[in-house]
Formats: structure tokens, sequence, C-alpha cells
């Protein structure tokens, strides 16, 4: 095939209307910040899950910390009465991304399952993505990060380990979501079901706070609870378009 | 046009004598400087970036909310260094002003070579440089372009761009003084200027076509002077970082190019004239005039620091108002007032023309201003990464000392390669100072002396 007819192709395929605004799959999430405790254990899940390395305590004292997700803690108020909220900050997966227009080598882009994706292997480290996220959800690796032996033994085979120089974020758990479409597509074809698969966060949260699926799905649980009068997006000023939905806490 | 007063007593062959004299005879101050300059280019900035290579990046000050630092400010000081040299050159070849003739060439060098430092600072900024060719679209088995939407991509286009008209520009201007230095030097210099020279004789074709490709050329960079300058500008105008987001930064960035540059002709004028003995080439007029200039720019980038205050406070964003507090009150703030000292407040001095026509203050004005525009890249960066949207992640960066010892190592190696060029290129334009002068009158019957060019 010449050059130009595969290029042709490629205008026919990816250039047509819609392309980018409509996927396969929509993958989405909720934040019940009702139901979120601040307990972390998104965060150690997310860390087993996806072979993030433990840089140390004096990195991470250079505010050098490597977590996918983290829970920002807001305090309101003065002692007495003070209140604390928790709000557990990821990727939010925008269909806007402003980090995707700025990688010069497109070392992030949209997939057609509405997911922000990562290229480590191409990825050259200018660190612009990190800069024009404004939810600041984009990692560096500043170093080689090691596991001492056998810790090295518990590394997921599913997720890649990255080198210096290489920025990560969260994926969504795109293993798993691989894996689910790999087997609905081994079982005759058929979609990926609401509640196949849970992204590690999801999960591990012990009140549920957490929901994820698929907004193509109108059925779907996470469609149902983005539906909520609650619901928002951070930043939504932004026009970032933004695949995660939070439920406001409601003060009782 | 007016011929500075100073030069009528020097014939053509005197120019010529000093310029061949300043490219041949090398006394040891030139070989200890080179030395010193080479030897600080190794060790502060080859040999720190070599341990960051190996290490990883983390050997220098970024952290999480501040991504970007100091490898970044300098590439945007070097970038705005290069400025003057050959867009002052360009513009001021069309107005026909004849005082640039001395000091253009010189001027058109340090463009060349601080774009040389700024691209070499990209390569120290980047996470993993062994792959920094993915940024250049070249056809690929894997056919994979880069983003042509990536305002970095932008940046790299416009960079090689300017790199390469600069190099034309500067190398055609020099031809017929290569030409000359070849006719007066043996060996293998001779050769060396021979293949420079390109064969030029100095016939009346020759110069018209290169008047005519000169002016060309000069028309065609400065209008990529000035792209350049917003494209980088782009880089950070582009994102929605509060500070950051603001239509004025195209121009805000290209006069502080064109300030900073300015400012930086006058310090290598300075010492161009001590050490190469140019006192009568590089004269007062040369600095009142530059002084003029630098004048005009200061009020031009004052009024837009207060405009680029005014939409911050206007826009009424808590955001906005958050990177503004910060900015002239946070953490950096002495760097801020600091940065308005040396560049709005101090250079109002050169209303004064004695203080212009004075070499000693103009040069320590020069070098107080390039501090001050520094400190203004670095607190574009620092101070707005500093304080972005989100409150949980804020954070304040501060530079290493492997980044600082690589500042200190990018203005050695700037200095080596301009030691190099000062014995390579003639640093003076002899053709166009000549073209100032009276032209001698040749006896009659007595046969032709020199050479044409």
């Amino acid at each position: 095939m010449s050059l130009f007819s595969r290029f042709l192709d490629g205008w026919r395929k990816y250039r047509k209307p819609g392309y980018y605004e409509k996927f396969d799959y929509h993958w989405t999430m909720t934040v019940d910040l009702d139901k979120c405790t601040g307990c972390e254990a998104c965060m150690m899940a997310c860390q087993a899950e996806n072979n993030i390395p433990v840089v140390g305590e004096d990195e991470v004292a250079r505010g050098r910390e490597l977590q996918w997700i983290r829970v920002e803690r807001y305090w309101e108020g003065e002692y007495p009465n003070a209140r604390l909220r928790f709000m557990p900050m990821m990727c939010q997966h925008c269909d806007a991304a402003p980090c995707e227009t700025v990688c010069p080598v497109s070392a992030t882009y949209h997939n057609q399952d509405g997911l922000n994706t990562q290229i480590y292997n191409r990825c050259i480290g200018t660190r612009s993505c990190a800069v024009y996220c404004p939810y600041e959800v984009r990692y560096f690796n500043y170093y080689d990060h090691g596991w001492d032996s056998p810790l090295e033994q518990q590394l997921n085979p599913d997720v890649t380990v990255r080198g210096k120089g290489v920025m990560e974020k969260c994926t969504f758990c795109i293993q798993r979501i691989r894996q689910a479409k790999d087997l609905a597509k081994d079982d005759d074809r058929r979609r990926v079901q609401d509640g196949e698969m849970q992204p590690a966060c999801v999960q591990t949260c012990p009140t549920k706070a957490l929901v994820f699926g698929d907004r193509n799905d109108p059925e779907s649980q996470v469609s149902l609870s983005m539906d909520d009068p609650r619901s928002y997006r951070v930043l939504d000023e932004l026009n970032t378009d933004s695949s995660v939905f939070y439920l406001k806490k409601v003060d009782a | 046009m007016t011929t500075p007063t100073e030069r009528n007593d020097l014939g053509y062959n005197d120019i010529h004598e000093d310029v061949v004299r300043s490219i041949v005879k090398t006394g040891p101050k030139y070989y200890i400087a080179l030395a010193t300059a080479g030897s600080v280019t190794l060790l502060c900035f080859f040999f720190p970036w070599f341990y960051q290579l190996y290490y990883g990046i983390g050997a220098a000050g970024m952290n999480h909310p501040g991504v970007w630092g100091t490898y970044l400010s300098s590439f945007i000081f070097w970038i705005g260094l290069s400025h003057s040299g050959t867009l002052l050159s360009c513009v001021l070849h069309l107005t026909n002003s004849s005082w640039r003739k001395a000091m253009y060439r010189s001027a058109e060098a340090m463009t060349l070579f601080s774009l040389v430092v700024a691209a070499t600072y990209v390569m120290v900024h980047v996470g993993r440089p062994w792959f920094i060719h993915w940024a250049l679209p070249y056809p690929n088995q894997m056919e994979l372009w880069p983003n042509f939407r990536s305002p970095l991509l932008f940046d790299v286009m416009a960079i090689a761009t300017y790199i390469t008209g600069s190099t034309i520009f500067i190398y055609m201007g020099s031809i017929p003084d290569f030409a000359a230095v070849r006719d007066r030097t043996s060996g293998w210099r001779n050769t060396m200027y021979t293949l420079l020279s390109l064969g030029w004789r100095g016939t009346d074709k020759e110069w018209h076509r290169l008047h005519w490709a000169y002016t060309f050329l000069a028309v065609l960079i400065i209008p990529l002077a000035v792209s350049v300058h917003s494209i980088v500008s782009w880089d950070f105008a582009m994102s929605i970082v509060p500070a950051l987001h603001q239509t004025i930064f195209a121009p805000y960035f290209v006069v502080g190019a064109i300030y900073s540059g300015t400012a930086g002709i006058v310090t290598v004028m300075f010492v161009l004239r001590k050490t190469m003995g140019f006192e009568q080439y590089i004269t007062k007029l040369h600095f009142d005039n530059l002084g003029k200039l630098l004048l005009v720019l200061s009020l031009i980038w004052t009024y837009i620091n207060a405009v680029e205050l005014f939409t911050g406070w206007y826009s009424g964003s808590s955001e906005e108002y958050e990177a503004l507090g910060y900015k002239l009150f946070g953490f950096y703030a002495p760097l801020y007032w600091e940065m308005i000292l040396f560049c709005a407040v101090a250079p109002l001095l050169m209303f004064s023309t004695r203080f212009r026509t004075s070499f000693v203050p103009m040069l320590i004005l020069s070098i107080a201003i390039n501090i001050g525009m520094y400190t203004e890249r670095f607190l574009i960066i620092a101070t707005s990464l500093s304080r972005q949207y989100l409150p949980d992640a804020w954070g304040v960066y501060v530079p290493s000392l492997v980044e600082i010892s690589i500042m200190v190592g990018s203005f050695a190696l700037f200095t080596t390669l301009f030691l190099v060029f000062v014995k390579i290129f003639p640093s003076v334009s002899m053709y166009e100072v000549k073209e100032t002068m009276a032209t001698p009158k040749i006896e009659p019957l007595a046969p032709a002396s020199g050479s044409p060019a």
C-alpha cells in the first residue's frame, strides 16, 4: 500500500465528523463525597495495582510523590467549629483535555473509549502536560525508582513499570478495561456489561463512594449516578468536559 | 548618513590591519580566557548535565506543581538574548543607520550562540533528551508524527527556522570580509578563508547581488524574530494556568526579548571594545543610540507589566487574584521587586545623555537589566505554577545546585563559543565600516594596491 493511500485511509477513518466526540465506550466515574470518609484505601489499591513506586520520605518532602489518586483535604472554619472535607482527585479523563493538545509528540491522546491515555514509551518528558492540567494529577518520574527484593515479585504483570523521565497518571485501570473487552470479544463479541470490571480504587472503596461504568449505556449504575441532582464536575467552568462527576456533600 | 567624527583619521588599510590583527595575533590573555571559559563549561555545564542524565531529572529542583523550572526560564532568557542581535541588525540595515555597521557582526554572532545555548537547554530540560528527535516531523516506518497542535512543536519549528535564517544572514554578510582576510593571511587560515569566501572577487555584480540578497534576508528575518518569541510565549499563554493564560504574552515576550537582547549587546560591545582594541569603531555614539533604544524598550516593558497586573485584577476571578497576590507579596515577592527595580526603575537613568555616553555605568545597567529579565522569566514560571486551581496542589519550587551550576555553565558555554567566533569571523564588518568613510584618492599613475574587497 502506498504511503499516500494509507494517508487517505487514515483521513477517511479519523476525519469523519464526531470521531472525537462519540466513543465506543465512554468510561466515567462518579465520586460521592457524602460517602467518602477519606480513608485513602483507594490510594493504596491504586499503588498496588498500577506498580506505582514508593518514592521515599525525602522525595515526598520535596513534593515529588507519585500517586495517581490522592485524597485532597480542605479545612473549613476555625478550631471548635472546624470541618474537614475530602475530595479524591484523579485524572478526570477530560474529553477536551488541555494536556492532549500540548504534548509535542502526542504521547497523551484520547482513545475510542473516551479515555485520556498516556503512552510511556512515546513520552519525552517535557512535562508540559502537567503544567496544562488544571487538576494537577499528572506525576513525573524524577528518578528510576526500584523495588527492593523481594518486592519486585509483587508487581502487576499487566502494567508497565515506568522509567525515569516519563510522565504518568491515572488510566482508569486500562489493563482491566482491555481485559474485560477482550473477554467480551471472545464471548461472541458482546459489549462489556455494567459492573463487569472496576478500577482498583472503585473495587476497594469500603463505602462504595466511587462508581465506575460506561456512560453510553443509559441503564448503567454510573449513568444513573451522574444524573443525581448533587452531581457536578470540578472546575467545570474551564470547559474541560471531564469524565469524573462528583456528588456534592450535603451538610446535615 | 552621518560619519562618526572619531573615525575620520582612519584609512581603508587601517581597518584591514586592525581586524586581521584581531584574528591572527593571539595573545596569552586570549588563551587564558578560552581555557577558563572552556573548563568552566565542562565543569559547570556538561558535568552536572551528565550527572542529571545518568540519575534522572530529579537532580534538578522541580517538584509536583513546579514541573518547569530554571531550565525553561534559562531557555527563554537565551532565546530573548538572541533577539536583538539579528533583529536589531536587520531593522538598522533597512533604516540605513550607519552606526550599526561597526557592531552588527558581533550582535549577530550573539544571536547565533544564544540560540545554540537555548537549543542545548531544551535538551537539558526534557526528561528523556535521547528521544528529542521525536519532536521533529520525519517520515518513519511507524508512521508516527509529532502533534501539530502543540505550541511546543510550533516552538521547535520556529527556533529551527530562526537558527537557519540567522546563520545564513551572518554568513552572507561576512563573505566580503572573509575575502579581505583571505587576501591578508597565509597557510591554513588562507585555505579556510578561501573556502569560506566562496571565491568572492568583489566585482560589481557580486556586490549588487550581495546587497540585494542581504536586504531580502533582512526583510525576511524581522517577522521571523517576532514570531519566534511570540511562539515561545504561547507555550505559556496557551495553557489555562491562571497567571499564564494572557493574550498580552506574545508582545510581552517579544518586547522583553528585544529589551534583554539590547542590554546584552551593550555588555558585549563594552567587552569587545576593551579587549579587542576597537575603541575607534565602537564609540560613545553607539552607546548613546543603544541607550535611547533601551530606554524606549524599558518604558514599553513597564507598560506591559502594568497591563498584566491590571488584566489579572480586572478578570475578577479568584484564581487570578490569588496568582496576582502571590506574585506581588508571596514567597517570590523579593525577586519580583528586584525585577521592577532593575528593569523598570533603574533604566530611567538613561534619560540623561551623560549617563548614556558613559561606558561603565552603561555596562553596569545593562548587566542589571539582564539580571532583572532573567528574574522575570523565572517568576513567570515559578509564581504561576505554584498557585494553580486546586489549593491542595499548591507548592513552592526552589532551584537545586545542579540547576544553578548549569546556569553558570551556560554563560561559560556562550563565552567559549564567542571566543572561538572572534578568531574565525572578522568581528567588525570591514566593508560596511568602509562605506561610512570618504573614498580615498588614488594617484592616477600609481599601481592599484590592496584587494578590491
